[in-house]
């Protein structure tokens, strides 16, 4: 555990992507199994653990120091773990100098020569379930914890310890660890085993430190780690060369997603229209069905875009997945075949229980778009000009009614493809265009590739809705943008009780640079007329405030806020330092375009 | 504490700083006033511009090495521990264990006696005098790191990393961003406490002050000016500047340097993340939490002051423990993340928007 704290610490820091990979694949090649592969898993977010959830740390730190303290803290570092590392009460003596020797007073509240010193720990809890901290001499906290480090638990040691621990027992466990831990330890096991480490290392960079040490290409890996496993003793023993590459054994396995960058306008210049075919971007969700038998077993899954296997939310549609491949595609919710917006979608989203009544009015449904494999021939090394003829092929024989082909746009030049996205419903989305959120283009030569490779693949997406609105609320940010004012809500001009003023109708904690935040930073900090917490009230009246412009995918209709109004995906996107704040837009613009696009299909309930 | 007298009669807080009415004069004012009490030479507490100022002899020195010799209309030199009667106001300076020259002031009036701490740290220092505990009737501390997720630990083992960082890049220089007045001297001795006899590079802001400390008989070692070295000379030094020069041109004359800070406020690593430091140090010149709560508690004082920094958490702490508690707030020592000397900035030459 020591040595993995040291490599999370010095990650964190580490501001370079080749300083990055040189601490990891050191950190591999010194660190025997299992333990590294239990660290490759946790820099690669592979490890989950069902019951080490926020609110079971933060009962624990409760416990044990003053709520409202821990608030504060939690408030001004911008991450809970960090927090309890920190604040966590050492269980040895603490001491500290004897510079505090009272004075005798004067003719004050003098007591005398006397060496009083205070008795009682200045602990926040009055009766503290633990050893008290002060004593008398020299601050010594370092070197005795020093002599706790036999206790200290192994990486492997945790994650097993974790894994078999039932929901009751893990809170007393979780804090005998950190009794012996030290505050890097501390915070090294706290993002363990919450999942979300924050290093500043993508899964990819993990992996790609892993391949180093076999001098091997990352990709190679990558096709591998479906079929992989923590601790991946049999992924070290080929990279080090004393074994055969390991061979995956699941029959329907997760393969990485190919993904595309957003096209800017400045892009089309140096791209060829006849290099590329064009395609509808669905307001769904993306998945992966896969499907296949090996020794006998057979397996169908249906993957999230990030390998969730999302299976058991869509019923419906596991009868369709009689097939032996993988495809790509949007799953999407299709009424009297009409596809319904991403509102309705959203329904049918994140349910407990998936209901034959919810299946029933919500039905799901396949569009797809690639082939990756066919039958058990792996496609995707193949141009997609040709895995796409071969996509065709195997949607008419499947000739399953949840099961469509997203179609292709005709274009010859950009301003034909252009004009389609300006207007899809009559460039041949029809009555399907509300769920059309933009255009992918994809070359025509180009293999499957997994991540997010610049160039092959392009997502060009509907322009967004704007709205100036004004600067209300501003509340401190969390991860590295802790201690900057960097969620902002925002309001727009309407009329009550016969005054004008402005009522919130969104949040929005993106789409600014870094030199924007700091500009918006500063004007809260000067412009603050009453704080709550971490949140500030900022100035906002018809001649002095900050007007945001502010981008928005979608609105619907909502009895939660006081607007009756809720923006989808909504981001700054300009600073209008040159509007006074009584010039912003009115809630009335927004309603207008609850008749519109924006609000398409909104549910009725 | 005399039932006859309120504290706010004899200290009144004002957005100018606090105020002694019955004494005619204020203390560390952010605005230029009549006479001035300084509690130490950090700029957001020493300005220009009033018309008389007392302070002790470093503070004073401190004060016309960074502004001049016409700072003031007048100055008058205390020794710690000497006792000034100012109208119906006694006041005593008492060491703050801060920076050289730091001082708590001790006002008293009628038979209660209030201590502005200033900033204070008590923890030791070998450059300046230890703070020295006064008991109260109420007591005014600073809150800079007033959480409990601050505990600065063991300044030794700090400077340890650095000697082991130092030793393990033999080919790369370290640079130090570290106050002018006060951490960078602070630095530097406890770097010659820890063995190391190579020379210290200087920052060319560093050098004034720390000449100063120099002659008030602070051991510092060999020091050398940045500006007079060639680039391979640097390969392997330890370097001090100002924070702010870590991210400007100033920096790359070294031989891809590791970037270090030290301060109380890397203990955070999101601090230590945006400032893009590579090795944070966590030494500070401000009491942690454990030394605010220790101090306050050991003043005797049943009222507490909260002044510039995390006066909520403090407050709170203090009424827990049924202390009279109120932040005060004065304009003008830092917003929050700002403190801790960084306006210190001005006086390099650079800018104070030295932001987080």
């Amino acid at each position: 555990m020591k040595r993995f704290a040291e490599l999370l610490d010095r990650l964190s820091y580490e501001p370079g992507r080749n300083n990055k990979l040189r601490l990891m694949t050191d950190y591999f090649r010194h660190t025997p199994d299992p333990d590294r592969g239990y660290a490759l898993a946790a820099l690669t977010g592979a490890l989950s653990f069902q019951f080490a959830k926020p609110n079971v740390l933060r009962t624990l730190i409760t416990e044990r120091t003053d709520p409202v303290l821990f608030g504060l803290s939690r408030d001004y570092v911008g991450d809970t773990s960090e927090t309890i590392a920190l604040m966590w009460p050492a269980p040895l003596p603490r001491t500290r100098s004897a510079a505090l020797t009272p004075r005798s007073g004067g003719e004050g509240s003098g007591v005398g020569g006397e060496p009083v010193l205070f008795e009682t720990p200045p602990t926040p809890n009055p009766s503290p379930p633990f050893a008290p901290r002060m004593g008398g001499g020299e601050r010594t906290e370092r070197s005795a914890n020093a002599k706790l480090d036999t206790s200290v638990p192994s990486l492997a040691d945790v994650v097993a310890t974790i894994s078999t621990l039932g929901k009751a027992q893990l809170p007393a466990q979780l804090a005998r660890w950190l009794d012996a831990l030290d505050e890097t330890g501390r915070w090294a096991l706290l993002k363990l085993v919450t999942g979300a480490l924050r290093v500043g290392v993508s899964a990819r960079l993990a992996k790609t430190a892993a391949a180093a040490l076999g001098d091997k290409d990352v990709q190679e890996i990558e096709l591998l780690w479906p079929g992989l496993a923590p601790p991946y003793t049999e992924l070290f023993a080929w990279l080090e060369g004393r074994s055969e590459k390991p061979s995956s054994s699941d029959p329907a396995p997760f393969r990485p997603a190919m993904l595309a960058h957003a096209v800017e306008e400045t892009d089309f210049s140096a791209l060829d229209p006849a290099d590329y075919l064009a395609e509808w971007k669905w307001d769904g969700i993306r998945v992966q069905a896969s499907a296949g038998t090996h020794g006998g077993r057979r397996q169908c899954r249906l993957y999230s875009r990030t390998g969730e296997d999302i299976s058991r939310s869509f019923p419906d549609l596991l009868d369709s997945l009689r097939f032996e491949g993988s495809i790509d595609g949007e799953l999407l919710v299709v009424r009297e075949g009409r596809v319904q917006s991403f509102n309705v979608l959203q329904q049918r989203l994140n349910r407990k229980t998936v209901t034959p009544k919810l299946t029933a009015e919500f039905p799901a449904h396949l569009r797809v778009y690639d082939l990756l494999v066919d039958g058990t021939e792996d496609l995707r090394e193949r141009p997609f000009a040709e895995r796409r003829a071969r996509l065709e092929a195997f949607i008419e024989r499947r000739n399953d009614p949840r099961i469509d082909i997203s179609p292709l746009i005709p274009f010859a030049t950009w301003d034909e493809l252009a004009a389609a996205r300006a207007d899809p419903a009559a460039a041949g989305a029809r009555e399907d265009a509300d769920a059309v959120e933009g255009l992918m283009l994809k070359r025509r030569d180009a293999p499957y590739v997994p991540g997010r490779p610049k160039g092959p693949w392009w997502k060009w997406k509907r322009d967004p809705f704007t709205v100036d609105a004004v600067l209300m609320y501003a509340q401190r940010g969390s991860g590295k943008r802790s201690s900057f004012y960097s969620d902002y809500t925002f309001g727009v001009w309407t009329v009550n009780d016969g005054e004008e003023v402005l009522v919130p109708v969104g949040k929005a904690y993106f789409g600014f640079t870094d030199e924007e935040l700091l500009e918006i930073d500063r004007f809260v900090r000067c412009n603050t007329v009453e704080r709550f917490g971490p949140v500030r009230e900022v100035v906002h009246e018809r001649n002095r405030g900050l007007v945001l412009e502010v981008a928005f995918e979608g609105l619907q209709r909502s009895s939660r806020h006081k607007s009756g109004l809720a923006m989808r995906f909504p981001r700054i996107s300009r600073l209008r330092w040159d509007k006074p704040p009584g010039e912003a837009d009115r809630l009335e613009t927004l309603e207008a375009l609850l008749d519109t696009r924006a609000a398409s299909a909104v549910p009725n309930r | 504490m005399p039932a006859n007298i309120r504290p706010e009669d004899i200290l009144m807080p004002t957005p100018a700083g606090v105020c002694c009415k019955p004494g005619g004069f204020y203390i560390d004012p952010t605005r230029p006033v009549e006479k001035a009490l300084i509690t130490h030479g950090h700029s957001d507490h020493a300005r220009a511009g009033h018309g008389a100022v007392m302070a002790t002899q470093e503070t004073l020195d401190l004060m016309r090495l960074r502004y001049g010799e016409n700072f003031a209309g007048t100055t008058q030199a205390v020794s710690y521990g000497e006792t000034v009667t100012l109208g119906g106001a006694r006041v005593t300076f008492h060491p703050a264990g801060h920076v050289l020259g730091s001082a708590q002031i001790a006002v008293e009036c009628n038979g209660l006696r209030i201590v502005a701490a200033g900033d204070y740290k008590d923890v030791g220092d070998p450059t300046c005098a230890p703070f020295e505990l006064v008991q109260c009737d109420v007591f005014i501390t600073e809150a800079t790191f007033g959480l409990p997720v601050f505990r600065h630990g063991d300044p030794d083992g700090e400077i340890g990393k650095l000697l082991h960082s130092a030793a393990l890049f033999p080919d790369r220089a370290h640079l130090i961003g570290a106050y002018s007045l006060g951490k960078a001297q602070r630095v530097i001795a406890l770097i010659r406490k820890a063995g190391y006899d190579q020379p210290i590079y200087l920052h060319g802001a560093m050098e004034t002050i720390t000449r100063y400390y120099e002659r008030r008989g602070i051991a510092l070692g060999e020091l050398r000016a940045v500006r007079d070295a060639k680039k391979d000379e640097l390969a392997g030094a330890i370097a001090i500047c100002p924070p702010s020069a870590l991210q400007e041109v100033w920096s790359r004359r070294f031989p891809d340097p590791v970037s270090s800070f030290a301060s109380g406020w890397m203990r955070v690593r999101a601090r230590a993340r945006q400032r893009g430091v590579e090795l944070p140090l966590v030494i500070s010149d401000h009491s942690d939490w454990d030394g605010l709560t220790a101090t306050i508690a050991a003043t005797g004082a049943p009222e507490i002051w909260v002044t510039h920094g995390q006066e909520d958490a403090l407050v709170h702490w203090c009424r827990q423990r049924g202390l009279k508690a109120r932040p005060l707030d004065i304009v003008g020592y830092g917003d929050e993340d700002e403190s801790d000397g960084v306006t210190d900035g001005k006086v390099d030459g650079k800018s104070a928007g030295d932001t987080p």
